[in-house]
């Protein structure tokens, strides 16, 4: 196991609704808890996976998915099962759309 | 019309309870999650598992859960069990009108050893608890991992089991036979062989589960529904007499079909007209013919 930390902090939007758990921790597949939090204006998300040495292709992935959303006083944690890269973008994108109710 | 089989335990509970009434105890949020899975370096999940809280059934308060199969294949660990068992504790004390299990485990999480035997030990326990309280409980099985080991004896503890064909249930899992018994005895690979001999319209011509549904979440949710007010009327408390017509039961089942191969020959023994075609029905044709082939605890003294 391998736990990832990432920071970003230029966000603009912050989580409107409740916290929301999407995905299963499964062979390929993870789960994703997003959450209002108080954070100084930043979003934090937290990687624990099962695939160790990625850390690069997890970074890449969480920059993209902070450029796409913008998020602010947001935490996420992850659960990962060694899921791909466009896996975790879409679970991310579902779970952003479980609280704001759609796309940005 | 949506499948059961497909959804994970998270997105079954909004199709099952009333809409919009269930409320989670212990939420994902809260963490609380396996301590022995961090010390063997192995992943976790914030729910460990099991999604347990209270809401309402057809406007009945029903306290509830659902077994998450991706996880472990719904495997109970410690925790898993224990907010099994709050919640049926809990059930107790707010006199609940039932609980409602969508149960999809393989049973003990043997990476918990001890920790998840006495787990699953408990949950019986406290399932027998509830309906000794008079609260009925309704177990569904319809999810891809099926309902094996501790669980399934955990579900045959309940009032009434609602099937789909798809649903398995059983108490050793098909690879557990095959590695202990032989591939001659059992080939877990025979998906068909698996699947009449652990599948629901097995479980349902046997006896085993008391009512068969296609694979619907409307379905269970109307099948829970019925059989909510069914063991209501009746008394939802395990008696005496429900013990010895089980045993009775078992007994007829082991001089019937005790030296029987397949499950082709015990539903050609029940009456069956055309076992071979068993597998190939709908739903709803199938009840229709086994309605009067299926054993059952209250039928024949034969």
């Amino acid at each position: 196991m391998e736990t990832l930390h990432f920071r970003f902090d230029a966000g603009s939007r912050p989580l409107p609704g409740a916290p929301q758990l999407v995905g299963v921790v499964s062979s390929g597949n993870l789960e994703v808890l997003i959450e209002p939090a108080a954070l100084n204006g930043g979003c934090e998300i937290e990687v624990r996976t099962a695939a160790n040495g990625f850390g690069a292709t997890w970074e890449a992935v969480m920059r993209d998915f902070h450029g796409r959303w913008q998020l602010m006083d947001t935490r996420i944690c992850i659960n990962d099962m060694g899921a791909t890269p466009a896996v975790v973008s879409l679970r991310l994108d579902q779970a952003v759309e479980s609280v704001t109710g759609g796309p940005p | 019309m949506s499948s059961y089989l497909e959804l994970s335990a998270r997105q079954r509970i909004p199709h099952l309870f009333d809409a919009g009434s269930f409320e989670e105890f212990l939420p994902p949020g809260a963490r609380v999650v396996s301590p022995h899975l961090a010390q063997l370096d192995a992943p976790v999940s914030f729910d460990d598992g099991v999604v347990v809280g209270r809401g309402l059934l057809d406007g009945q308060v029903v306290f509830g859960a659902a077994q998450e199969g991706g996880f472990m294949g719904g495997a109970v660990g410690e925790v898993h069990g224990a907010k099994l068992v709050g919640m049926l504790g809990r059930a107790v004390i707010e006199n609940a009108h039932a609980v409602l299990l969508l149960l999809e485990s393989g049973g003990v999480r043997l990476h918990e050893a001890n920790a998840g035997l006495i787990a699953v030990s408990e949950v019986m326990r406290a399932i027998l608890d509830v309906r000794a309280a008079g609260i009925p409980v309704i177990v569904a099985v319809g999810g891809a991992n099926g309902c094996f080991g501790g669980m399934g004896i955990a579900a045959r503890c309940a009032n009434t089991v609602i099937m789909s064909e798809e649903g398995r249930l059983a108490m050793s899992g098909p690879e557990v036979i095959e590695t202990a018994n032989g591939v001659e005895e059992f080939d877990s690979k025979d998906r068909a062989l698996v699947w009449r001999t652990t599948g629901g319209k097995h479980r349902y011509l046997v006896g085993d589960c008391q009512l068969l549904v296609a694979d619907d979440t409307d379905a269970f949710r109307a099948a829970a529904i019925a059989a909510m007010k069914d063991a209501r009327g009746k008394g939802a408390a395990l008696t005496l007499e429900d013990l010895q017509a089980e045993q009775g039961m078992l007994e007829r089942r082991i001089r019937d079909f005790g030296d029987a191969p397949d499950p082709l020959e015990v539903w050609r023994r029940l009456g069956v007209p055309e076992p071979a075609a068993v597998p190939m029905l709908k739903a709803d044709a199938f009840l229709a013919m086994a309605a009067q082939y299926r054993a059952g605890p209250g039928t024949g003294e034969n």
